[in-house]
């Protein structure tokens, strides 16, 4: 700035000047929102891990929570997309019930000989969660249904389905093991286990469940590999910008950033490694994250979701097909819905009439927890995963006290309340 | 014999940076049908803002003296109040209630909060008799036309035992049979005692049923002229008569061949289908050349353009665009970018920006291509193109990072121009590119036009404000009612032959 030769106006240097920390402060500014978020999550985390004397964290624990939620935050990446778009998808719950019917039908009822493998199962229902996405997402976008309509018409037509699909009030199971590995099966270890305490053996010769410890590996070597590509980009980028000539964050904040974040995901390997190791859901989870954070941060696609939400007639006059992007939001939706589906049929081993039921409600709340406008165009998936990370923390946790499920409700409600009185309070004082 | 009814005294009105009004003088007479004529942004709608408490009293200077007592509107409610009723533009009616309902919304007939219907419905049909209009007072204002609910909007100030009616711009758009309706029932209104002062730009109306006529341009009154001065030549000289200064960046016009054509363009009203708002366009652009579009509000220029730019307004659309001569299709706003065309939209907030977002996401929204590669975009590219941008067309702005929605109008401008700038078109078209913005931003703002000239691109400037166009451009079209009505170098224009034109033309498109 300094080497600039054309005499600049008095005001214009001064402005030039004040940059600097001016970034550094907006920086924090607008990231206050998501690390906010993460120090709430930490903080309920800390919290039931004193009201439940520490079973919170216990390994067990833990791989169920993950277990238990996974299918709440994989379909709020979805549901995420949509919000951010100024939609809302109130299918999705009746969707994932159908579509973990249909499954179940097509792996144990219907005889349909090698179409009945568990792998071609999941496939043809991701497809058929795709169609439904775009049997809903035309309406809405080619002829400006409302989606609010559109998709609470959805949400009982696939409710309905699901319950006539499997003959009324009954369930179909027993699933085969093969699919249940997706939603409670654990990575095998590959490296094999390291035994660093053995287990005590009893009288009978028999060890004792939960003494020793004895360590997963190949988790460990995962989370490692993981932590250390978030470090490695997170130096890469930094870097990156500073040869650009723009300072992205001030380097403490990013230090401890890292630091903090790497010790927590440490941390987290460590208590699943002293387990069964990590969770396969866990696995499919985290990369879609990882995909859906780069789609939206990183990718034309992304950037036009944001900016159609924001201006949807500014984004169609700047050449964006809002009609089309609209359509594959909602095809999105409606295969992150299918999953969701599996997941929860994976879990229960059947398919039950009533899986999902209100799921819907949990996945939107994620999304609004997490810091989305309901005006559309705000909206980070880290944001949702939080949310949908704290309302399963709470869930697991009442639960463990032993908090009635009315009561329960009572207060998810209140923290979804309070989640978005403090994003509009923030607003009004920036 | 009459008295002074409305006094307007050194009335003085500030809008930060811009004085909108300075001391403007208004006297009206009992009685009388008092025009108030200027050009657009001249001060006119301001000044009714200020009559009707819009600005409430404490925003501006002067005083306003109403029946001999002097007023202080803390908003519109005490100036209906005081019987002064003023009919916006843009009508304020609820489309899916019916006449009844809307002409007393907020001023129902009822008791305990139970509407009595029954008073209302007779009380509106004998309203809508006044005013001339036959139709059920249960009808919904979405079923009838402009025209009628014009009349709505005039039975809605009648039920409110108005002394002083403002009409502001009332036949815009309307038909010529419709503004004949109106024009005559003010006539009627006229000979029952009642006063009104009438906002317009339509000159032959003016002439009919005016008074008087106050000239206000610049934000101060020019003149008052009594009934045996008025006539058309007249007024425009005194409408436009103002000097002008180097306003305008000097430029070396450089032009070459015709790179962007269009013919016989035609477009219906997107709901109304069997209006026609563009009928039969011709107009072309060469090579460096600056081309302007005058006319009045309402004359179909921006229809014309976003139709022309991915089919964006209308329906039944027809035509042929030529670009250096080969006819390209441009129905969708994707298939026109691609093109190298591009639309600078008049309302920058609702059409142009994401104002959510800041301003280096909404630069490169118009063209992501630029700084992706494989559809990933280079968050690095895409800041130094931000920053270059940034500095081009000077925005003022504390980074790149800064919330579009948070900046000045001008500064706002700046960055929907840089975002069809990084699109890099052939042939920009800019609907009132200056709207709004003030006088240090607005020559920014032609200093770029000028500079996007002289790199040989071919620009359309769309714009109310004649002195404007007779500055930056080379050549005008003069627009009125859909129709080209005139066409001039614009070293041979003149804001008189301009205004000529269009009223010319107003007589012509009947």
């Amino acid at each position: 700035m300094s080497t600039e030769s054309a005499p600049a106006p008095q005001s214009k240097v001064a402005e030039d000047v004040q940059q600097g920390p001016r970034i550094a402060v907006s920086a924090l500014a607008t990231n206050l929102r998501e690390y906010g978020l993460i120090l709430a999550l930490i903080a309920i985390m800390v919290f039931f891990q004193f009201t439940t004397n520490g079973t919170l964290f216990k390994p067990v624990n833990l791989s169920n929570l993950v277990q238990q939620n996974s299918f709440i935050i994989v379909m709020a990446l979805g549901m995420l997309l949509v919000i951010v778009s100024g939609h809302i998808d109130l299918s999705v719950g009746s969707v994932a019930g159908f579509i973990g019917a249909l499954a179940a039908m097509m792996m144990v009822i219907w005889p349909l000989g090698p179409f009945s493998n568990p792998l071609v199962v999941s496939i043809i229902c991701l497809i058929v969660g795709g169609a439904i996405g775009a049997a809903q997402g035309y309406w809405i976008a080619y002829h400006r249904i409302p989606s609010f309509i559109v998709t609470l018409a959805g949400m009982l037509i696939f409710r309905g389905i699901c319950q006539a699909l499997l003959g009324g009030g009954s369930s179909v199971g027993p699933l085969p093991d093969g699919f249940k590995a997706l939603s409670s099966g654990f990575i095998p270890d590959v490296i094999g286990p390291l035994t660093l305490i053995p287990p005590t053996v009893n009288a009978a010769g028999k060890t004792i469940m939960g003494s020793g410890l004895t360590l997963h590996m190949t988790t460990i070597v995962l989370g490692l590999i993981a932590v250390l590509a978030y470090a490695y980009f997170g130096v890469r980028t930094r870097r990156k910008r500073e040869r650009h000539g723009y300072e992205a964050e001030p380097f403490a904040l990013f230090v401890v950033k890292t630091l903090v974040g790497s010790a927590l995901a440490l941390f987290l390997v460590y208590q699943f490694a002293s387990y069964r190791g990590l969770p396969v859901v866990l696995l499919v989870m985290g990369v879609l994250i990882s995909l859906f954070v780069f789609v939206t941060k990183r990718m034309t696609i992304g950037r036009r979701i944001y900016a159609m939400g924001g201006n949807s007639k500014a984004a169609q006059l700047s050449g964006i097909n809002t009609e089309r992007l609209t359509l594959m939001v909602f095809i999105n939706m409606g295969v992150l819905s299918a999953l969701g589906g599996l997941i929860i049929a994976a879990r229960l081993g059947q398919a039950v009439p009533a899986a999902g039921l209100g799921s819907e409600l949990d996945v939107i709340a994620a999304v609004f927890i997490g810091g989305a406008s309901a005006m559309g165009g705000v909206g980070q998936v880290i944001g949702a995963v939080v949310g949908g990370f704290i309302m399963g923390v709470m869930n697991n946790g009442m639960s463990i006290m032993g908090v009635n499920v009315d009561w329960q409700q009572v207060v998810k409600g209140l923290v979804l309340l309070g989640a978005v009185i403090f994003d509009v309070y923030n607003k009004n004082k920036a | 014999m009459a008295s002074t009814i409305l006094e307007m005294r050194d009335i003085t009105k500030t809008f930060p940076g811009v004085k909108a009004l300075s001391n403007v003088n208004l006297s009206v007479e009992e009685g009388e049908i008092h025009a108030v004529v200027g050009e657009n942004g001249a001060g006119k709608s301001t000044l009714m803002k200020v009559l009707s408490g819009v600005y409430p009293s404490g925003t501006y200077d002067g005083q306003i003296i109403f029946q001999g007592q002097e007023c202080q509107f803390k908003g519109i409610h005490d100036s209906e109040h005081k019987g002064i009723v003023i009919i916006h533009q843009e009508l304020a009616l609820v489309p899916m209630l019916s006449i009844a309902e809307n002409i007393f919304l907020g001023n129902e007939h009822a008791k305990f909060g139970v509407i009595d219907w029954d008073a209302n419905e007779a009380r509106t049909s004998a309203l809508l008799k006044k005013v001339g209009l036959k139709e059920d007072p249960k009808t919904l204002i979405t079923n009838i036309g402009v025209g009628k609910q014009q009349l709505v909007e005039i039975a809605k100030a009648l039920s409110k035992e108005v002394k002083l009616l403002i009409l502001d711009e009332p036949t815009a758009s309307l038909s010529e049979k419709d503004s004949q309706a109106l024009l005559d029932l003010l006539l009627e209104f006229k000979r029952q005692g009642m006063t009104s002062i009438l906002i317009s730009h339509k000159l032959n109306e003016v002439n009919r049923v005016a008074d008087k006529v106050t000239v206000i341009r610049d934000g101060r009154t020019i003149e008052t002229l009594a009934k045996k001065d008025i006539s058309e030549d007249r007024i425009i000289t005194s409408m436009v008569g103002r000097s002008l200064d180097d306003r305008y960046p000097p430029r070396e016009p450089d032009i070459g061949e015709v790179v962007f054509e269009v013919k016989n363009w035609s477009v219906y009203h997107p709901i109304h289908a069997e209006r026609q708002v563009i009928k039969g366009i011709d107009i072309n652009v060469r090579k460096g050349e600056v081309v302007g579009i005058a006319g009045l509000m309402g004359a179909g220029r921006t229809e014309f353009a976003m139709s022309l730019f991915g089919r964006s307004y209308g329906r039944r659309i027809s035509g042929e665009v030529l670009l250096k001569g080969k006819p390209v299709d441009v129905s969708s706003v994707s298939k026109a970018v691609q093109h190298g065309i591009a639309y600078v939209t008049e309302d920058r907030k609702t059409y142009g920006l994401n104002l959510i977002d800041h301003i280096k996401h909404n630069i490169t929204l118009a063209n992501l291509g630029g700084v992706s590669r494989h559809s990933v975009i280079d968050d690095m590219r895409e800041l130094a193109v931000a920053n270059d941008y940034r500095k081009k067309t000077n925005i003022r702005a504390s980074s790149v990072y800064q919330m579009t929605g948070n900046l000045s109008g001008g500064n706002q401008q700046k960055v929907v121009l840089s975002k069809w700038l990084f699109a890099d078109p052939d042939v920009l078209i800019l609907d009132e590119p200056t709207r709004g913005i003030d006088v240090g931003a607005k020559y920014e703002i032609y200093t770029i036009i000028a500079r996007l000239a002289a790199e040989g691109k071919a620009i359309v400037v769309i714009s109310s404000e004649m002195p404007e166009l007779l500055g930056i451009t080379d050549r005008i079209y003069v627009m009125n009612e859909g129709r080209i009505v005139g066409e001039m170098p614009a070293a041979e224009a003149s804001q008189e032959k301009i205004m000529r034109a269009i009223v010319r033309g107003e007589g012509k498109a009947a």
